[in-house]
């Protein structure tokens, strides 16, 4: 009730409005500034929209702070950014996907490309690679290291306007990135084409969720820090860091998009890789296993299956995934021992992530029964079965004998995406799916046939996708290798891209097959936000209802 | 086993994996910088030209990293396709790195003079006119934008900020330098083969005048990969052994 709050904590209330529309001035000023003096035009409309997006934020301020108490009693959860962050998933999610499929399309089919700078593959690819891991998969982040911290320690967010800044902040370092590279604005480094503006912008974003997660925790009203929060804490904190060091740079000027990378050659091939694998290792990883470690326990009703196990996983896995960056550059020109040290420990990795596959499977114990009756159990669980296939086909392709044949090939893109699509991809669908009628208290979704729609065709999609990528990388691994009776190369390169053709098609149709259940998905979701009236809900489980609303309390 | 002390505090968590996540790290990369032997002692190497640079940072623009590699691996069949293999000297002007992770075109590391200027301006304009198979975008825009020279004296002078070793009469000569790499035979192009050994003049997109276009730029770069480093003198078995 806003007459009774005590009146420190009004207070403390404007002091925040203050701050938070200090920072909306001096954004709103440098983003003009930018707009108005860069020669750059695409670095004019990048400083416009940070421009006018810091003028939004300011409105919002001063419309509904100042003074004004928050709606809900500082017990409550916080929930608003974990929506949108929720919505922003599922819509970022649905762009990145079509323009994968787009750019598989163009492999197949070169003539899509256009023949324009803003539709050539070069420029949509890592529009796609962003969009999918940054901006889908980052979202889905958000929103469950937000819920789950609030959850587990039985506090609300840190801060009043900080959980807005990051959610909407990110978004807006999405845009800015995502027009970007269409625009031609990249540093070319690979997973960190961003330019120095937007990364320097991701870091205020970044440093601001750290210290919201980390505030959350200390307020926490739980003595133990509960596993999952470990695995997002790590997340947040290495991928500062790597963010951190890998985008180090000098602008050519302040209004300039162009910046030059501090290292060069072998120290940046060893530096960005170092930052390329453990993207892979705390983004797509650590992070996605926090959500493994609550989404799963809580959908099935059965504890962790080992204490003992998720603290033996938790260390070794972010001891060991952080040495593995070489393996990326097997019998290039970094020093053989930098590649052997990358090879041992990427084979050592194999055992803490089968560890936490075997966590995360055996949590089912006595409930396997729901893997038949829930859809969304089976997202979670086939998500699993997915990461423990990449993590050893993972080690197994670091092996340099094995990576000599896969390197450079579309084995490592289908390795990728089993990775992406299997485990990342569907443990946030399985994630959502558990996450939206909570929220928006729903007493479950719309439609658990849908679902089961979704899980299939996704499927199917998936296994298109990888079957492909295999066979064409071997296949085109052992063609450049062959060599004729004679002793000469026995095919030229254009050949073995000939080779390729019936491989990308199959590829770009498993894709297409993917996004459609997305779409299902995004249909399911609106559906179900709307509050339309449930078709199946006899078939639900109660855990598909909002806490509030199940037949019986949970825990 | 006492992992209390990691669960009910957060600051000690967080210094925790902080320490536990550095190690790699530093174990891998920062040896890198001071080991003598990590990059070869060769002849050879030099600073982009500024047109080759500026070609370079096309390249970057256009994502060309995302289908071609730019490092030969110390195997037979690429060696024997594509040249030696590479080495660590070559890409050390090279900020950031190029070696790239997917071949879906060939290897580039070696392409310079493999081709002729107007093999790849026809290339550019359309591959499939010059390789029937080929899956490679068009960039027939780059012939027709004229590449944006104001900007690159500050780019040269960044590039010497993080290590590039461009001498005074390099950067004051940017401009000058420009123009002459599209113009043979000009008393212009005699100062910049002195300042930038081995770089070829040419008019690479066959279009006369000095005002070179993006296809220019990109030519010129693509003409001096793998072309610096003289390997009549370079000794893979002498002090450069790793």
């Amino acid at each position: 009730m806003p007459t009774s709050l005590p009146k420190h904590h009004v207070e403390r209330n404007t002091t925040s409005d203050m701050l938070a529309f200090v920072a909306g001035i001096l954004f709103a000023g440098y983003g003009l500034f930018v707009a108005f003096t860069s020669h750059d035009e695409a670095m004019a409309f990048h400083g416009f929209l940070l421009g006018a997006a810091s003028l939004a934020a300011i409105g919002a301020v001063l419309t509904v702070g100042f003074g004004r108490p928050d709606s809900a009693p500082p017990t409550d959860y916080m929930d608003g950014p974990i929506k949108v962050a929720t919505i922003a998933a599922m819509v970022w999610g649905i762009a990145g996907f079509t323009v994968g499929l787009i750019i598989a399309c163009q492999l197949a089919f070169p003539v899509l490309n256009l023949d324009m700078p803003w539709t050539s593959f070069g420029r949509l690819r890592p529009l796609h690679t962003s969009a999918v891991i940054f901006a889908f998969g980052g979202n889905v982040l958000l929103a469950t290291s937000f819920y789950v911290v609030q959850r587990t320690s039985h506090a609300r967010l840190a801060g009043r306007w900080s959980p807005w800044f990051v959610v909407w902040g990110y978004q807006l370092f999405i845009a800015i990135a995502g027009t970007g590279y269409v625009l031609g604005i990249t540093q070319g480094k690979e997973y960190a084409e961003p330019e120095w503006y937007a990364d320097l912008w991701l870091t205020i974003v970044w440093v601001t969720y750290l210290l919201v997660f980390l505030g959350t925790l200390a307020k926490r009203r739980e003595p133990h820090i509960y596993v999952a929060n470990w695995f997002f804490l790590a997340f947040i904190v290495t991928v500062a860091m790597l963010h951190l060091v890998n985008n180090a740079a000098i602008p050519v000027s302040i209004v300039s998009p162009k910046s030059y990378i501090l290292y060069s050659g072998v120290q940046d091939a060893m530096t960005q890789w170092w930052y390329g694998h453990n993207a892979v290792g705390f983004f797509l990883t650590a992070g996605f296993l926090g959500i493994m470690y609550y989404f799963i326990p809580k959908r099935v009703e059965r504890p962790v299956y080992s204490y003992r196990l998720s603290i033996v996983h938790f260390w070794t896995l972010i001891f060991l995934y952080i040495w593995a960056g070489p393996h990326h550059l097997h019998y290039t020109a970094l020093p053989d021992w930098a590649q052997t040290l990358g090879m041992t420990f990427s084979i050592m990795l194999w055992m803490p992530s089968w560890g936490g596959m075997i966590n995360g499977l055996m949590t089912l114990s006595g409930a396997w029964d729901k893997l038949r009756t829930d859809p969304v159990v089976r997202f979670l669980v086939v998500s699993v079965a997915f990461y423990g296939m990449s993590t050893f086909e993972g080690p197994l392709m670091s092996i340099k004998a094995v990576n000599s044949l896969s390197h450079y090939t579309d084995w490592t893109i289908g390795h990728v995406h089993s990775g992406a699509l299997g485990w990342v991809a569907m443990v946030s669908f399985g994630a959502i799916y558990c996450l939206v009628p909570w929220l928006w208290k729903r007493e479950g979704l719309y439609s658990m046939r849908l679902v089961e729609w979704h899980f299939w065709i996704s499927t199917i999609g998936i296994l298109l996708y990888i079957t492909a990528m295999w066979v064409s990388g071997i296949t085109q691994g052992l063609m450049w290798r062959a060599y004729d009776k004679l002793g000469f190369l026995q095919y030229s390169f254009i050949e073995t891209v000939e080779a390729m053709k019936p491989y990308y098609v199959i590829r770009a149709a498993g894709g297409a097959l993917f996004l459609i259940g997305a779409l299902i998905m995004a249909y399911n979701i609106w559906r179900t936000v709307r509050g339309d009236a449930i078709t199946d809900l006899a078939d639900q489980p109660r855990v598909a209802a909002s806490p509030a609303l199940r037949v019986s309390p949970a825990e | 086993m006492n992992h209390g002390i990691f669960e009910k505090n957060s600051i000690i968590l967080l210094v925790g994996i902080l320490i536990v996540v550095s190690i790699g790290g530093l174990v891998q990369i920062a040896p890198l910088f001071w080991v003598d032997s990590t990059i070869e002692k060769v002849q050879g190497m030099r600073p982009y030209t500024p047109l080759e640079q500026a070609g370079r940072d096309i390249y970057l623009r256009e994502g060309c990293y995302n289908c071609h590699s730019q490092m030969i691996r110390t195997l037979r069949d690429e060696v024997e396709r594509y040249g030696h293999y590479s080495l660590a000297a070559e890409s050390m002007y090279d900020h950031p790195f190029q070696w790239g992770s997917k071949r879906t075109g060939p290897d580039l590391a070696r392409v310079g003079g493999k081709y002729s200027d107007q093999w790849h301006a026809d290339h550019m304009a359309n591959p499939r006119a010059v390789v029937p198979e080929s899956i490679m975008p068009s960039y027939s825009w780059l012939a027709k934008r004229k590449l944006d020279t104001s900007e690159l004296e500050a780019r040269t002078k960044t590039l010497r900020m993080v290590g590039v070793p461009y001498t005074d009469e390099m950067v004051a000569n940017v401009t000058a330098d420009i123009a002459a790499q599209i113009n043979p035979d000009s008393k212009a192009a005699r100062e910049l083969l002195k300042r930038y050994p081995k770089a070829k003049v040419a008019k690479f997109d066959g279009v006369p005048g000095t005002e070179p276009s993006e296809l220019d730029a990109m030519i010129a770069y693509l003409q001096i990969l793998g072309q610096m480093v003289d390997f009549a003198t370079f000794d893979a078995a002498g002090p450069n052994l790793r």
